[in-house]
């Protein structure tokens, strides 16, 4: 944490000198190399192989990422993006993590497009959607393992899951009134 | 082009991205439930494609959203989506990145995000679910989607091996003439 605060009070203090082009290549690298998500990816080019923060100065800025809306891994690219050149550091970093996969998508997407009557790729289709399904399934199993959540955070988890998944009720009022009973009984037991 | 349908996906995707804690996986039942229920852009087989398109590709997740507006309204339909998803909560981000590092405690953010990734957790695997029903027709899909899910919590692997395997298997199911595989 201390290391962190030394270096959280604004780009000037930062003793490492990173510019907007640099930003922009480091992830340009970090999205094309994310597949299947780009968290470890992205720590390996910004703690390893770039050395623009050290780990717990990552950690740090991954920590207030997950506490935020919006993609973690954008959050997180904005901040450090900021940290270095300011809003022009932000808006390259951002850039540069979706600007290749989008291409690829977009590829993707068209060849998807055009061959899509086509029974053999309808399979391979299907056999795909199906993984990734199960990929995500298998993640939220993944992170609630390591978390090894007490009774209360298990209690919301499912809640969240029953009224989203299983009663499709509209996310945002379950977001909002699930995070507002969690934070404040959080709060209520931190002041008895 | 039609304006009210990019100003629809501008406010679909902007709305989710302020309460997408957890990430684009975390908003998938939403972006299901609106684009197929609600506002009927694709059907369920197109949503599950997309998304798998999506995983396919390498990125973050959010790219999901992207892959919609294009489907949904070709490149401007791409911007606006992708924009409309990742514009909202950068700025948060950019305005927390300057002022709740220096501002709160340590403590503070470690208790709010006790608090908040359990319950993005439930909405991934809500996400997963909804997913999983949209995309499962057969009995040979769902044992992909389950051996898919084994693979991610049992090994450290990258999980597009699991992706290249469930394309595979079902490929050669195809060629090889196993029943029931579509409907």
């Amino acid at each position: 944490m201390q290391s962190y605060q030394a270096s959280s009070t604004g780009p000037s203090r930062l003793t490492r000198n990173v510019g907007v082009k640099e930003l922009f290549l480091g992830f340009l690298k970090i999205g094309l190399m994310g597949f299947g998500g780009v968290g470890p990816v992205s720590r390996h080019v910004i703690v390893e192989d770039r050395r623009w923060l050290s780990e717990q100065e990552y950690a740090s800025v991954l920590g207030i990422g997950q506490i935020l809306p919006g993609a973690n891994t954008v959050n997180a690219a904005v901040m450090i993006g900021d940290r270095f050149r300011g809003i022009r550091g932000a808006l390259a970093s951002a850039a540069g993590l979706m600007a290749i996969p989008i291409l690829i998508l977009v590829i993707l997407a068209s060849a998807y497009a055009h061959f899509a009557a086509s029974p053999h790729i309808q399979a391979a289709i299907a056999g795909s959607a199906a993984a990734s399904a199960g990929l995500v399934i298998g993640t939220a199993i993944k992170m609630a393992r390591r978390l090894k959540p007490t009774r209360v955070a298990l209690m919301f988890g499912l809640l969240a899951f029953a009224c989203v998944g299983l009663l499709q009720f509209p996310l945002v009022p379950v977001v909002v009134t699930l995070a507002v009973l969690s934070i404040g009984l959080a709060f209520s037991r931190r002041l008895a | 082009m039609n304006h009210n349908l990019l100003w629809r996906v501008a406010v679909t995707f902007a709305s989710l991205s302020v309460v997408a804690v957890g990430g684009a996986n975390a908003v998938i039942p939403d972006i299901h439930r609106q684009v197929v229920n609600v506002l009927g852009w694709m059907d369920d087989a197109t949503f599950a494609n997309l998304f798998a398109l999506s995983q396919a590709a390498p990125g973050p997740n959010v790219l999901i959203v992207s892959i919609i507006g294009w489907h949904v309204s070709g490149w401007a339909g791409l911007a606006v989506a992708t924009l409309a998803m990742i514009v909202p909560s950068g700025i948060l981000a950019f305005a927390a990145g300057r002022l709740l590092t220096r501002l709160a405690d340590a403590s503070l953010i470690a208790m709010i995000k006790a608090c908040l990734v359990p319950i993005a957790i439930g909405l991934v695997l809500a996400g997963g679910f909804v997913t999983a029903r949209a995309a499962d027709h057969s009995l040979l899909t769902v044992v992909i989607t389950a051996g898919a899910a084994i693979f991610v919590v049992l090994t450290e692997k990258n999980p597009i091996w699991a992706l290249g395997a469930g394309t595979i298997i079902s490929m050669l199911a195809f060629w090889i003439g196993v029943p029931h595989l579509h409907p």
